[in-house]
């Protein structure tokens, strides 16, 4: 198992300098003249602009520009965006952010996804089932700009049970937009379970424990949930990989400053140190994520060996 | 094989468990405390650069740092007029070129240094250098030894590092040399990019960028957060007339101006200079008196690309011009919040004359017995210029519009090109039809809305002239107004360059744009003025 681990932890390497580079060949092949676009409709003092050329490497092939930020990379120095800030300091002030709200919906989406999941399943075409299954395809059609709007003016603003936006309320301020990120996912979480537990009900194994006379929830916990939750932590897993690249609509709506907003302000801007800074980091978290989820493969499953 | 299922489970959990605990340390937010009853909120969009006089000049960035300093001048908020307010006791000239600016005793920066003639010298000079790549050094470009401070090449030196053109004479006196007469210049020091720096800037200047250290009604005690914002508190020793009233504003940053607008309906957040677009028709009678609407000093042209043949006649020019229903587009996309130009100047500053441009009326027939004379092609399309992500394209499609229905000529909307793309495809002559042009004053002044757009030492990629008119009669008469004596002089000097532009029709006047805003039943006495700012330190907090 450790040395699974090492070797896959070990393959990160490659797989994050071919991303870095990619990132950052996407970010010079955007049309456009950033600095340009810094002036405004006023442009800057010729002498200015060449200054800030200079300074970021702008006017050197992609390749030597490349070369450049990894040398930097490698002595720590992760460069700055346009504004002189560092993007360890951005990365810094705005992954927080982005970790409470993704931990709160992650929260929902695993609890309330799961039990929801598991009531429909283990009676299909029940009452319970049909509850499930409606509301989730209500969840899942509706986009999730519309969700935000709609709960912040209902539970924020007209009800007051929420802060409309900001941080200010420590985490109780990511309780309504954490619900909204995860809407989406919730809903198929729970369709996910209902629909392996409801074809575990019916499998040799569960209906030998019913045999043996074990209480029903033992045969449901032990046995049914169990070998069902693969593929919703499977699920689950690539969604948290997901949620660690920020959620633009959910942090825009909400105000909260993470880091979403924070690439796609740095994709805008054409600041290639912040988007391939940022972006480097989110692929490690999914790769990192993904390695979490196969380790707990085996968990779960005591054919899954990985030595 | 229990151990391995046991070993793996710890590794998972354990390995997780570390990431979210060291990403989190820290992910803890102060909170916002408005216990006292002192304190009031502003919305103001992300700063696009660090809180430096020198580098700031959009409206957000300069919105917090109008309320941190105090400039040689201020502006009258009812009359748009320099007053000395500021810290400036006199700016005085006889030849229009070698100001004496004398400085009031007594002002203070947040940290205790004085303000002096050097806070101001050594500000403007290390905005000028090059090298530090400060966003406003062409406002020093009138200066003499200005071109010592720019470097020959990227990364090179300048042959200078102080402007030959700026002297301290004394503590409290210090003399500016201008390379050409400029009678408007005590007017156009108001302006952020002249705002003193104290000796501590140049120690640090990044983490001044975060925390200034000014010396106007507010101070700053705590760095700025991007993403989040700042909260400033009254200065206690501020040397002006009219100190904070409040005892803290915090500027709150929003990305989306709707949730702003949701937060201000809500009572969280107090007040906004500017409203999301579909509030606007509802705004007024939801906020009644708590709604505010003031002149704004800015202009929306259309602009023609003069280097294009087919718009090299200005009575083509004229006949696009008159075609247009102004008050109509006004009305129909933005709920009349757009009052119609009818100069090239704005209505908040001197020398406007309302009605001056004749072809900026609807004359349908005039307009098409003009296009017929000048043998302008009507069945070839024209292309509609503008950037792409900005709320442009409603109104551009009503102009394109309007433009098929009195003159019968096509269109083709050109709206696709972010900023990054527009720009330097306008400085490069790329415009293959009439775009938008729009400008926001730097000072009010009549000069500031003539000379930076359609001079020919404001010819791109220098300046901002890019319809690429170029006459020197415009230039000369220009220079006139700069050059003369008394203010009533310049204002008719300035007249005439107008004249010149009328007849030439560069780009067809638009639009001047009003400031809207709202505020909650917690403050009162809430300006903003002609810069879209708010008088930070005159507003009161009643609940």
């Amino acid at each position: 198992m450790g040395r699974y681990v090492a070797r896959r932890l070990l393959l990160t390497i490659p797989v994050l300098i071919g991303a870095s580079f990619l990132i950052f060949a996407m970010v010079y092949a955007l049309p456009g003249d950033p600095i340009r676009a810094l002036g405004g409709d006023r442009p800057l003092a010729p002498a200015v602009v060449a200054q800030l050329r200079d300074e970021y490497n702008l006017d050197d092939p992609l390749v030597v520009q490349y070369a450049k930020y990894v040398g930097d990379l490698l002595q720590g120095d992760f460069g700055t965006d346009f504004r002189g800030r560092e993007v360890l300091d951005t990365i810094e002030q705005r992954l927080p952010v982005t970790i409470q709200l993704a931990v709160v919906a992650i929260l929902f989406e695993a609890v309330i996804g799961i039990i929801a999941g598991v009531l429909a399943g283990i009676r299909r075409n029940g009452f319970l089932d049909n509850v499930v299954l409606v509301s989730s395809t209500i969840v899942v059609s509706v986009p999730i700009l519309v969700l935000a709007f709609v709960a912040q003016f209902v539970f924020g603003l007209q009800l007051g049970w929420f802060p409309i936006s900001g941080i200010g309320e420590g985490w109780y301020s990511f309780v309504l937009p954490g619900l909204v990120l995860a809407a989406g996912s919730l809903a198929y979480v729970a369709r996910l379970t209902r629909t392996s537990v409801a074809e575990n009900m019916r499998a040799d194994y569960v209906r030998t424990a019913k045999a043996k006379g074990l209480p029903r929830r033992t045969v449901i916990v032990r046995h049914t949930l169990r070998n069902s939750l693969i593929p919703v932590v499977t699920f689950i897993g690539a969604d948290i990989g997901t949620l660690m690249g920020g959620a633009i609509v959910t942090e825009s709506v909400f105000n909260l400053p993470g880091i979403g907003r924070a690439i796609f302000d740095a994709v805008r801007a054409q600041e290639g140190a912040v988007v391939v800074g940022i972006v480097t980091l989110m692929v490690f978290f999914f790769i990192f994520f993904n390695l979490v989820v196969d380790v707990l493969y085996a968990v779960l499953d005591p054919r899954i060996r990985y030595d | 094989m229990k151990l391995s299922k046991r070993t793996a489970a710890l590794i998972a959990t354990g390995l997780s468990g570390v990431m979210v605990l060291s990403a989190c340390g820290g992910g803890d937010d102060e909170g916002s405390s408005s216990a006292d009853g002192g304190s009031f909120s502003i919305y103001i969009g992300e700063p696009e650069n660090p809180l430096m006089p020198g580098n700031t000049n959009e409206t957000e960035g300069g919105q917090v740092l109008d309320s941190l300093f105090t400039g040689l001048v201020q502006y009258d908020p009812e009359t748009n007029e320099a007053a000395f307010t500021g810290v400036a006791e006199s700016i005085e000239s006889d030849d229009q070129t070698t100001w004496t600016v004398k400085l009031n005793d007594g002002w203070t920066f947040h940290d205790g240094s004085p303000v002096n003639a050097q806070s101001f010298v050594d500000a403007w000079n290390y905005t000028a250098y090059s090298p530090n790549a400060q966003g406003n050094s062409y406002f020093f470009a009138n200066i003499v030894g200005y071109g010592d401070l720019q470097a020959p090449e990227a990364g090179g030196d300048p042959v200078a590092t102080e402007m030959s053109g700026l002297r301290v004479v004394d503590d409290l006196t210090f003399e500016v040399t201008l390379s050409s007469p400029y009678a408007q210049w005590p007017t156009t020091v108001g302006y952020t990019a002249f705002f003193p720096l104290p000796p501590a800037f140049f120690d640090d200047p990044a983490a001044f960028g975060e925390q200034p250290i000014g010396n106007g009604p507010f101070q700053a005690v705590e760095p700025f957060v991007p993403g989040q914002g700042v909260t400033l508190t009254r200065y206690e020793d501020f040397a002006g007339d009219e100190p904070a009233k409040a005892e803290s504003v915090e500027y709150r940053v929003y990305v989306e101006q709707d949730t702003a607008y949701t937060d201000l309906q809500g009572g969280s957040l107090d007040i906004m200079d500017t409203l999301p677009p579909d509030a606007i028709a509802s705004a007024e009678s939801e906020f009644g008196d708590r709604y505010i609407e003031t002149a704004q000093g800015d202009i929306t042209s259309l602009g023609f690309p003069t280097y294009d043949q087919r718009f090299a006649d200005p009575n083509v020019r004229k006949a696009f011009s008159m075609a247009i229903d102004r008050q109509a587009i006004s009305d129909a996309i933005f709920n009349g919040t757009r009052t119609p130009a009818t100069s090239f100047i704005s209505p908040v500053v001197p020398g406007y004359r309302e009605g001056a441009c004749e072809a900026c009326e609807l004359n349908v027939e005039e307009a098409n017995s003009l296009l017929d004379a000048a043998g302008f092609d009507r069945s070839q399309p024209v292309d509609l210029w503008f950037n792409a992500g900005a709320g442009h394209d409603a109104w551009m499609e009503a102009v394109g519009n309007q433009l098929r229905e009195n003159l019968g000529v096509e269109y083709q909307l050109r709206g696709d090109l972010p900023q990054a793309e527009f720009l330097p495809l306008k400085d490069a002559k790329g415009m293959t039809g009439p775009f938008r042009d729009a400008w926001i004053m730097d000072y009010p002044v009549a000069e500031n809305f003539l000379g930076p757009l359609y001079s020919s030492v404001a010819l791109p990629p220098a300046g901002s002239n890019y319809t690429f008119y170029s006459n020197p009669q415009f230039d000369q008469l220009l220079q006139q107004g700069n050059a003369a004596a008394s203010d009533d002089e310049a204002v008719a000097a300035y007249q005439a360059a107008e004249d010149v532009l009328i007849a030439d029709l560069p780009s067809a006047p638009l639009f001047y744009r009003l400031n809207q805003g709202a505020h909650s039943e917690n403050v009162d006495n809430v300006i903003i003025d002609a810069f879209g700012r708010i008088d930070a330190a005159a507003v009161e907090v009643v609940s």
